[in-house]
């Protein structure tokens, strides 16, 4: 039976729709305070240096300058996102590791004289040789970037192995080795980062920051300023753009609040659009090697896959990012065997970090060109070639990952009969063509990136005898829409309006946990949460109303912001007087709701990585121009299918999904972060180059349900898996278009002509990486390969409504 | 030093005394609190701090105050009238053209500008009037939907209100 929802499945516009287009969101950077201070960081101008001397005498003596602070002002304790990377300074005291890096910090009247401090703080270094590449990095261990790591300047390296990898070789018709490489790119959010930190004069602590976890800003701030967490509050404004960019504790926040506590004022930093470059945390530059072997009707035998990834100055959570090169390869496809190495080199660059996709658009990008490549070789269609071979549902991968429903099938069938697929793969005109390309996303990060066993999100639901509804929740809307799933879920299980409530999130005084707007885990998670804090309130009334009306609780109903008898609709109340009968028998309605995902890491070293509750899948297909004598490609339409289990708002879900397609393009054809002599090459927004409107095709998106068990209302993510299969598909169309491969993003009009040229010349028409590094990867984990076994512990669906 | 300027800003005289090189984005924000103009570079590049100056589509971050004297200058915060939401935002609330939302107070008057000048824009002649205003969440389809729906609903009260004149 199909359910009849009176809220969930509409397109209803956002709940801050109204804030959001007359100017009304108040970001962090439009807040001001009484008496508050203006504050700038002193940043490094050397890839790599130690500091011998900082002086700031000159700076604090300016007219106008309330405070100058260097890294010895703070407490000497090194922080980072993930436990196992504390390598950060917010003001770096001995060492600076890359331009950009912060050294000393000034609050003052304004924002002007702020800077013309920071000029008057003299700074004497000594550089050091800048390790700029991963070759650099790995050829001169001599130069340490970092004390701790796997090995001189290799942060990390890991090795994984799920069943017999050279059985499977040996067991195929075709075994293809291919190299790929993936350039850095960077969020670029609209907004650039600011915080307003207030010391009070009771000693306690509140930073006002755009970011998109302020849990995890909470939790660091404590062990930063070496104070207790209960008297720090840390509130996310209104993010205006995140994409992943937001997800670390920021030295700029760290320096407003120290310069607040000793000015005794508030301080407000907010980057430039340059700084917001350098602070970076984006997506990591990825060498890949991968050797897969395929049967004669194109299923897959076995994979090998390794991947480099050029890290930057820090870890963040490059831990993580390195594990991602190797965790989602196993949900699309059959893979029995699987084996991963992966390793994450420190160089004098920017951190990178997550972005949208977080470590998975690159191991995507080759594994689908390569498999685009196989059936080439094997003289198959690559739908058909990709049809054949998907994963099973509520199954186990190799590598111990959980599946429940796909709808990937759905999906390809869709973007096939859509684009037209089969009339015009192999048979469009020279200069046009065609691509084909899948994926598959987490909807949630099954671990917290701290182990602990408290929930990963909570919501609080409350409501009073005004009949208004509140609902408190530790989310961070990102402009994703957050606070209005919480609303819309809210609204569906007690009958009600989205409009009857408000919604109030990301308060660590006020909200319950969520651990932040990262891996698509809100909807989800914070939405389980949710639904059942809002059945928990919903049961309560109906027992008051129940009394009143003197029938069983169960045959009530609420709809049309009515509680109803259900088989006698004569009998019913308004919404609000069911919440003062409730009130009055139940005393405060506040309930509680929380939600921590499966547990279902693989037993092994780095198991905590990939899992999640349930996956995404996308299907894209990409019809391109490709100018032979420009080098120019032009997507000129996009098919995208992508299975989100339900559409809570459709409106809302599409948002999603051509937001993701257009980062991915840009991601494919024209975004680099890339450095000279230490430098960003082009930190701005007009050389940095992104998708305008007029770079932006027709997209054409299909929303897929398969009414997921571990969603809420069976809803899985929507904000990032659809960033990746328009990556390889892309490359894929500008092969079927000029026959030439360019193996590495972004594919951009000189590698086009590149490989033109090597074509005209007679030699194989690729280009793309020739060499790998040298990293000896530790022996592998050797565990067996979880591959076809029966999914465990899949959620029994968790709600009645 | 400091200069005395009186500025026209949605419609309203405002005087401010300000250092002659600060930027009419900075004043807006700063000294006249209208902190619904956003920033999104201050080089001119990004489009979001976008206003109008006597209608035309200006980046604040590159303009003057000293230059706008005696001109009229609006805001996302002058675009509805008497509470009532202009067309252009009731479209982009209902269609999803906001994501974060940054970008949409200079999306929204860019597109003003557009529409006083071209009421039946094609979806080409939008995507070539907002190429200035980088949008990082939207991937720009909902934008383009939501001027076209109030282009429309602009010409149809237009026609409407034309057919009830006609009448009377």
């Amino acid at each position: 039976m199909t359910k009849r929802f009176s809220v969930i499945g509409k397109s209803l516009p956002k709940i801050d729709a109204w804030a959001k287009v007359t100017g009304d969101t108040k970001f962090a950077d439009d807040m001001v305070l009484p008496r508050m201070a203006f504050g700038k960081l002193l940043r490094s101008p050397h890839p790599h240096a130690r500091i011998t001397r900082i002086d700031t005498a000159r700076a604090a003596a300016l007219p106008g300058v309330y405070a100058v602070i260097t890294g010895r002002d703070l407490p000497r304790v090194k922080f980072g996102i993930l436990p196992v990377s504390q390598d950060e300074e917010a003001l770096c005291v001995d060492k600076v590791r890359m331009v950009g890096d912060p050294v000393a910090a000034v609050a003052a009247v304004d924002e002007e004289t702020a800077e013309r401090a920071t000029e008057l703080i003299e700074v004497d270094y000594e550089p050091l040789r800048a390790l700029m590449s991963i070759e650099d990095a790995l050829a001169h261990p001599e130069v340490r970037i970092h004390e701790y790591g796997d090995a001189p300047n290799v942060h990390k390296a890991v090795a994984l192995q799920f069943g017999d990898v050279e059985a499977a070789f040996a067991a195929a018709d075709l075994v293809r080795e291919d190299v790929f490489y993936f350039e850095g790119n960077t969020h670029l959010p609209m907004e650039q980062h600011a915080a307003v930190a207030q010391f009070g004069p009771d000693g306690k602590l509140t930073l006002w920051s755009s970011t998109q976890t302020p849990h995890y800003v909470h939790r660091l701030l404590g062990k930063i300023l070496d104070m207790p967490p209960a008297h720090i509050r840390v509130v996310a404004a209104p993010v205006g753009g995140g994409f992943g960019g937001k997800l670390d504790p920021f030295a700029h926040e760290i320096a407003a609040c120290k310069l607040s506590q000793l000015t005794g004022r508030p301080v407000k930093i907010a980057l430039t659009r340059e700084e917001v470059f350098y602070v970076h945390r984006g997506r990591h530059p990825v060498l890949m090697w991968v050797k897969t072997g395929f049967r004669r009707d194109g299923g897959i035998t076995g994979m090998h896959f390794r991947s480099w990834l050029d890290g930057g100055a820090y870890g963040s959570y490059g831990v993580a990012s390195t594990f991602y090169t190797g965790a989602l390869q196993t949900v699309t496809y059959k893979i029995p065997a699987y084996k991963f190495e992966g390793a994450r080199i420190f160089t004098n660059k920017p951190p990178c970090g997550p972005k949208r996709g977080h470590g998975t658009p690159q191991p995507r990008f080759a594994m689908e060109c390569q498999i685009d490549k196989a059936a080439e070789q094997l003289g198959l269609d690559p739908a058909d070639m990709r049809r054949r071979n998907l994963a099973e549902p509520f199954t186990k991968t190799a590598n111990h990952l959980t599946v429940t429903t796909i709808g990937l099938g759905e999906c390809l069938d869709r973007v096939i009969e859509a684009s037209g697929w089969r009339q015009k793969w192999k048979a469009l005109p020279p200069g046009k063509g065609i691509g084909i390309a899948c994926s598959s996303y987490l909807t949630g990060a099954g671990t917290a990136v701290y182990w602990n066993d408290m929930p990963h999100s909570g919501v609080v639901v409350r409501a009073d005898r005004s009949g208004g509804v509140s609902v408190l929740c530790g989310a961070t809307d990102i402009g994703q829409g957050s606070d209005s799933i919480l609303a819309y879920l809210v609204a569906e299980v007690l009958g009600i309006a989205p409009k009857d409530i408000r919604v109030h999130v990301a308060d660590t005084d006020l909200t319950p946990v969520d651990l932040g707007s990262y891996s698509s885990r809100v909807t989800l998670m914070a939405g389980n949460a949710a639904i059942q804090a809002a059945e928990r309130l919903r049961a309560r009334i109906f027992d008051a109303v129940a009394a009143k009306l003197e029938v069983e609780p169960e045959r009530l109903v609420a709809r049309d912001g009515r509680v109803f008898v259900g088989d006698d609709e004569e009998r019913s109340m308004a919404f609000a007087e069911a919440v003062v009968l409730g009130e009055s028998r139940h005393g405060v309605l506040a309930f509680p709701g929380s939600y921590a995902p499966p547990r279902r890491a693989g037993k092994y070293k780095g198991g905590g990585v990939g899992p999640s509750p349930c996956y995404s899948y996308s299907a894209c297909v990409v019809e391109v121009d490709v100018d032979a004598d420009t080098g120019e490609v032009k997507p000129t339409e996009i098919w995208i299918a992508h299975d989100i289990g339900r559409a809570l708002n459709p409106l809302l879900a599409e948002g999603q999904v051509e937001g993701s397609i257009y980062m991915g393009l840009g991601e494919v054809l024209m975004e680099e972060q890339v450095f000279r002599k230490g430098v960003h090459k082009f930190p701005s927004m007009l050389e940095y180059k992104t998708p305008t409107t007029l770079e932006t095709p027709e997209i054409h998106t299909i929303l897929v349900e398969t009414d997921d068990p571990e969603g809420p209302f069976g809803a899985k993510e929507a904000g990032q898996g659809p960033l990746l299969p328009i990556i390889p598909a892309v490359a894929n169309a500008v092969y079927a278009a000029v026959g030439v491969r360019i193996d590495e993003t972004p594919i951009t009009p000189d590698k086009v002509i590149r490989g033109l040229d090597l074509k005209r010349q007679g030699k194989s028409p690729r280009v793309g990486p020739e060499r790998l590094p040298l990293v000896k990867f530790p022996e592998p984990r050797a565990v067996e390969s979880a591959f076809g076994l029966p999914a465990e512990g899949i959620a029994e669906r968790p709600f009645s409504s | 030093m400091k200069a005395h300027l009186s500025l026209t800003v949605n419609g309203e005289a405002r005087d401010v005394v300000v250092p002659p090189h600060k930027t009419l984005l900075e004043v807006l924000r700063e000294d006249l609190a209208l902190t619904g103009t956003k920033h999104g570079c201050e080089l001119g590049e990004c489009g979001t701090c976008t206003v109008l100056v006597d209608g035309e589509p200006v980046l604040s971050c590159l303009a003057l105050p000293v230059e706008c004297r005696d001109r009229r200058i609006t805001t996302v915060e002058g675009m509805a009238e008497g509470g009532r939401l202009h067309p252009l935002q009731q479209a982009f609330a209902e269609l999803g053209a906001a994501q974060c939302g940054y970008c949409t107070p200079g999306i929204l008057l860019t597109a003003q500008a557009l529409l006083v000048e071209n009421p039946g824009p094609t979806r080409d002649e939008i995507r070539h009037a907002l190429a200035g205003n980088l949008c990082r969440c939207t991937g720009y389809t909902k934008i383009l939907e939501a001027v076209e729906l109030a282009a429309l609903r602009i010409s149809g009260a237009r026609t409407g209100q034309a057919r009830k004149e006609a009448r009377t």
